[in-house]
């Protein structure tokens, strides 16, 4: 069993929260036993294969069924014709957080990659030349691709349900006190999460059980969207997810091809697995769409915003709404008398957008931090100093004060690391040989969500402890610093705690996104083992056989799996010894994490990225050769952990600045890079030297631990600062991410 | 995939019998696979060649004879590509990663198809897949279409490293088909597409590359290197490249070499830039006045006419590094515009 991490193989630096500590799954992980969704093989399993949509507007005329069902090999092929039947629509939204999806509803194509066909057989190489002899026919509709292909609208909510506009101040009035007005347009590109392990699932029942193994990153929230579809009762249903091969989002939301897995297995008796093919991963399983950006900016002679507009246009699909909210990144970060964000939206014949790591905050900071560099040139004041000159004091889009910022002490921890006194002012005046050399910065901001999570936590007669939370760890850790918190909620040593997690008989952690999810499911567990520890103190205090009898008003601390009296550090007891007194073989504890009311601070991780490049002059590549971050997000749990999510986010940017892009063929509207060869990311050799300081932060508001978010704070800043060192290098202003060679000649 | 069958080859003759119209040579696979998974060619039947005995790197008279199974890895390493023809090695340690240059092999690569999208995607016309379907790329996306030698009928180019480095160094490819032996300069392997159609292949079905000739590199050894311009620092495709070897005596250049590569459908030899070149001092005027030769007829075959820019620079940019010598050991970024970390 996979999810019960009994691995002793992880370094420790130190006891438990606070410390470094090695991923607790790491022996697992680099000796290839920790079992991911698509390496189970039941017995019996068969392997299911979708075929897609080679047009991205239409419908499908014909399937060759015949053909596909006489390759050896294939059991059954499922189209609308024979699928069997759901309770509900895949094209109902059945809760908020649920996406409109394809399973095989109609023979409607809404974009190339789509599903129109499930092919089930007895191994992989059939089910999947089963698929190509299909050989669809359809009949096609001109696709609108694109920002300029597509059909624009005004939508009613942005992200998840959020306003598309916020107006705050007095727009004409700041404006006309203002010296200079400043636009930058800015474009970014399509990108999709690309997960290293693609979506899988493999499923099966038992008379009317079903057990599926699928990387998700609400396992929770998963089991009730199954169980609506299929029309039975949660409780008959197991989802194991104990890894995840990277999700950044796009495992969040369930997709059609899940669905049409176990309905085969319910229809076959048997059980099936699907796994995506990188091509695959192109469309029903969320991308960030492209967004064209207009920042205004108005500056008063003191060199201070007085008005901030940002307006976002962004493309998403035909047939739902998620609105990439690239203009709310500019509610909180510089303060400004005025500021209005709106979003507009083009719907094309694409996949739907859905969360990627910093939805909104990664594309809008990108180019907010472009536009803020212009703005500080323009005023002929230094970058980190007008930055610094229009510091916010208090949240600009809501006036409340922030629960703690150590910006300040970020960007001058990073600065002084990077050396950035010597900058100079005008672009194209450092040299490196025959490269010209550019330094950037910008600010980095991420939300400090908590949602909702529950944690069981359990003493053993030993004193050893198991707690048990459905968490889900993405490769960023979470089995490692949850069970940090947990052990510290426990006071025990964490090599006496065993964690449990990672299935969905488990109490609910809730989503792991928003980088809220160590804060809500670690404070959940810290919870459980505080009750737990509260009702072994009631134990002992009320035992007069304990030292610990009657320490009541000075109460009694749990620390090394002993409870100690606060006011006499000699008079301590065992965990072991109070539940063999009192007779208990078990003590539980429940605890809940989630943020009670509306806040009454605004609550922000905050960091200062300075970025090095070089360019080449003549040829226009660009190399990102120093990147250094500060960033302070409360109480660092792991800071080997953190550090790690801290660089993953900084090199994401080098992506997002440089690289990431999915092309279209607007012709066709299939892809023209739909795999790692075209679809470039970031490898070791663009990344010469890069660092991530943490700066210390104590919050008493974000809630009970101090704990904010580091998952994608680091993407923040990043892109932004490498786009303006690039114009400080060339001279030459990024008008679209990623930013192309060809650009800079 | 196809359902196929596979033969292992244990002598050249049994592999060029087993070879049929629709079979196809299996070397390292990297490319042959990748193409068969995608549903791009369909062979029914494989012809395994990594038994045969062409794993040797013998020298002769100064050059080298390199089987054409010889792994991308190890022809990078071997002492005398690193001596005598460092463009080489430059180049391949520029393409693609560490564990495809394992299993990569010398046929392969230059064998290797276009990474044109369009032929990728079975759904697409594309004259070179499917003689007489037309021409998807033409009015697409053309960022790594030619400049060169294209025509309507196809606007593709040859992707590999390797090849621009072996055109520039004369190199020979030998061939072994059911009527014995023949031999083709690297320069003129891959037919350029005609009014008509994307060329013929430049193999028969039952042919067998065996050995790429390299001749003694002569005065030409210690300075000679490979550019490539790429979207990140390893692990890409060339934007365009370039490779560049001279021999210059007394401050003269001697002999001059110059191949470009992303540009054409085959690596593209400048001779008159070559040609310029001899007797003339290695000046960076004396360089774009032999880029501007090397470009010439250069015509964007879509929405990628930076690339003729870009090309007359990395020519450039080749030349005066092959004039400044090979480093003695190859820098940490091969064939980077970055070389090192820092330098220009
Ligand atoms: C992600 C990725 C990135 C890459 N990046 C680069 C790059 O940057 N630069 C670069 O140059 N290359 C790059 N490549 C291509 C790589 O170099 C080729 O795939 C490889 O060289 C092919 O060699 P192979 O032995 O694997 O050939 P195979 O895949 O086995 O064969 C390729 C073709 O050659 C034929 N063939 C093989 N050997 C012979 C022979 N002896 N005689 C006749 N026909 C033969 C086969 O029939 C087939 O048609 C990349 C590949 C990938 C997958
Ligand atoms: S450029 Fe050549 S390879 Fe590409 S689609 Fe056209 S014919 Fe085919």
């Amino acid at each position: 069993m996979a999810d019960v991490m009994n691995i002793q193989g992880h370094v420790r630096l130190g006891s438990n929260a606070g410390q470094s500590m090695t991923r607790r799954d790491g022996v697992l992980k680099v000796t290839g036993r920790a079992t991911y969704a698509a390496d189970n093989r039941p017995e019996g399993v068969l392997h299911a294969v979708t075929a897609t949509a080679g047009i991205a507007r239409g419908r499908v005329t014909h399937l060759d069924v015949a053909a596909a069902e006489a390759h050896p090999g294939v059991v059954k092929v499922y189209t609308p014709a024979n699928r069997p039947d759901l309770a509900v629509s895949p094209d109902e939204k059945i809760h908020g957080f649920a996406w409109r999806t394809e399973a095989l509803q109609d023979d409607t194509v809404r974009y190339a990659g789509q599903p129109i066909a499930l092919v089930v057989a007895e191994t992989l190489e059939a089910a999947t030349e089963g698929a190509r002899l299909l050989a669809p026919r359809y009949d096609a509709d001109t696709p609108r691709i694109g920002l300029d292909g597509g059909v624009p609208f005004q939508p009613e909510t942005v992200s998840i349900g959020a306003s598309p506009t916020l107006e705050a101040g007095d727009m004409d009035a700041a404006r006309a006190g203002a010296a200079r007005h400043l636009e930058t347009v800015i474009e970014t590109a399509a990108q999709y999460h690309n997960a290293l392990e693609p979506h899988a699932i493999t499923a099966r029942w038992t008379g009317d059980r079903l057990e599926i193994d699928t990387p998700n990153q609400a396992i929770g929230l998963a089991k009730q969207s199954f169980a609506a579809y299929l029309g039975i009762d949660p409780a008959q249903i197991l989802i194991r997810s104990p890894f995840l091969g990277g999700g950044f989002g796009s495992k969040a939301i369930l997709f059609g091809g899940q669905l049409l897995a176990i309905l085969a297995a319910k229809d076959l008796d048997r059980p099936v697995k699907l796994a995506l093919r990188r091509e695959q991963m192109y469309g029903p399983v969320g991308h960030r769409p492209a967004t064209r950006q207009t920042l205004k900016l108005d500056i008063d002679p003191q060199g201070h915003i007085s008005a901030l507009d940002h307006h976002t246009i962004a493309v998403t699909s035909s047939f739902d709404d998620f609105i990439e909210s690239a203009s709310n990144a500019s509610h909180s970060v510089y303060a400004t008398k005025a500021m209005r964000t709106t979003h507009g939206a083009v719907r094309a014949d694409t996949g739907t957008p859905g969360p990627m790591r910093a939805p909104g905050e990664a594309p809008g900071s990108a180019a907010l931090e472009v536009a803020i560099d212009d703005a500080a040139y323009a005023m002929g004041f230094d970058p980190l100093e007008f930055r610094l000159r229009n510091y916010a004091e208090t949240d600009p889009a809501t006036g409340m004060q922030f629960s703690s910022k150590a910006l300040r002490e970020c960007y001058a921890q990073a600065a002084e690391a990077f050396a950035w006194k010597d900058r100079p002012l005008e672009p194209g005046s450092m040299k490196q040989g025959r490269l010209l050399k550019g330094w950037g910065m910008g600010t980095a901001q991420f939300p400090c969500p908590m949602f909702q999570a529950a944690a069981h936590a359990t003493l053993r007669a030993d004193g050893s402890a198991v707690v048990e939370t459905s968490a889900a760890d993405m490769g960023q850790g979470a089995w490692t610093s949850l069970a940090q918190i947990a052990a510290d909620g426990l006071g025990i040593d964490i090599d006496r705690l065993e964690f449990r997690s990672g299935q969905s008989s488990l109490p609910d952690a809730g989503v792991a996104g928003g980088s809220g999810h160590t804060a809500t499911a670690g404070t959940a567990l810290f919870n459980a083992g505080a009750d737990t520890i509260r009702q072994l103190a009631e134990l002992a205090l009320n035992d007069p056989a304990s030292p610990l009898f009657g320490a009541d008003n000075a109460g009694v601390t749990a620390r090394g799996g002993r409870l100690y009296r606060n006011d006499d550090d000699t008079r301590s007891e065992a965990y072991e010894d109070i539940l063999a007194r009192a007779g208990l073989d078990l003590l539980r504890g429940d605890g809940k994490g989630a943020r009670e009311g509306e806040p009454e601070r605004a609550m922000f991780s905050h960091g200062g990225v300075f970025a090095e490049v070089l360019v080449d002059p003549d040829l226009g590549q660009v190399r990102v050769s120093r990147l250094i971050g500060a960033f302070a997000a409360g109480r660092i749990v792991n800071p080997h952990l953190a550090r790690s999510q801290l660089l993953g986010g900084m090199i994401w940017g080098i992506g997002f600045a440089l690289q990431e892009e999915a092309i279209h063929d607007v012709r066709t509207g299939r892809f023209t890079n739909a795999d790692l060869a075209g679809y470039h990311i970031p490898v070791n050799a663009d990344v010469p030297m890069i660092e991530a300081l943490t700066v210390h932060e104590d919050d008493p508001f974000v809630n009970s631990l101090g704990i904010k978010g580091v998952g994608e704070l680091g993407v923040t800043g990043t892109v932004g600062a490498i786009g303006n060192a690039v114009w400080h290098a060339t001279g030459i202003r990024p008008k679209r991410f990623p930013i192309h060679p060809e650009s800079l000649i | 995939m196809n359902l196929f069958e596979y033969t292992r080859a244990e002598t050249l003759d049994a592999a060029m019998s087993a070879a049929t119209q629709d079979g196809a040579i299996l070397a390292g696979g990297t490319n042959l696979l990748d193409l068969m998974k995608i549903g791009v060619i369909s062979p029914t039947r494989l012809i395994d060649i990594t038994r045969l005995p062409l794993h040797d790197i013998e020298e002769h008279d100064g050059g080298l004879l390199i089987g054409a199974m010889v792994r991308n890895a190890d022809l990078a390493r071997h002492p005398v590509i690193l001596s005598r023809f460092p463009a080489v090695a430059e180049a391949l340690l520029s393409g693609a990663s560490a564990q495809l240059r394992n299993a990569a092999s010398t046929g392969g690569n230059i064998m290797q198809q276009t990474r044109c999208s369009y032929f990728q995607d079975p759904l697409s016309p594309c004259n070179r897949r499917e003689p007489g379907s037309g021409c998807a790329a033409i009015g697409g996306e053309t960022r790594n279409h030619a400049i060169l030698g294209w025509t309507e009928a196809c606007i593709a180019t040859h992707p590999s490293d390797l090849c621009v480095a072996l055109a520039a160094y004369d190199a020979v490819v030998e061939i072994a088909g059911p009527d014995g032996l023949r031999e083709v300069p690297m320069e003129s392997f891959h037919p350029l597409p005609d009014a008509n159609d994307a060329g013929p292949a430049p193999l028969q079905s039952d042919e067998i590359i065996t050995h790429i000739r390299l001749p003694d590199p002569g005065g030409m050894a210690r300075n000679a290197r490979y550019v490539k311009l790429r979207e990140r620092t390893s692990f890409a495709f060339a934007i365009v490249s370039a490779a560049a070897a001279l021999e210059i005596q007394d401050g003269r250049i001697v002999q001059a070499r110059l191949a470009l590569g992303g540009v054409a459908a085959r690596p593209w030899r400048a001779r008159a830039a070559e040609k310029a070149l001899a007797g003339q001092p290695p000046t960076e005027e004396a360089f774009a006045r032999a880029a501007d030769l090397a470009l010439e007829g250069a015509a964007p075959s879509g929405d990628n006419r930076a690339k003729i820019t870009l090309a007359r620079r990395i020519a450039i940019r080749a030349l005066i590094r092959a004039a400044a010598g090979t480093p003695d050991r190859l820098p940490a970024l091969p064939a980077s515009v970055f070389e090192g970390d820092c330098n220009g």
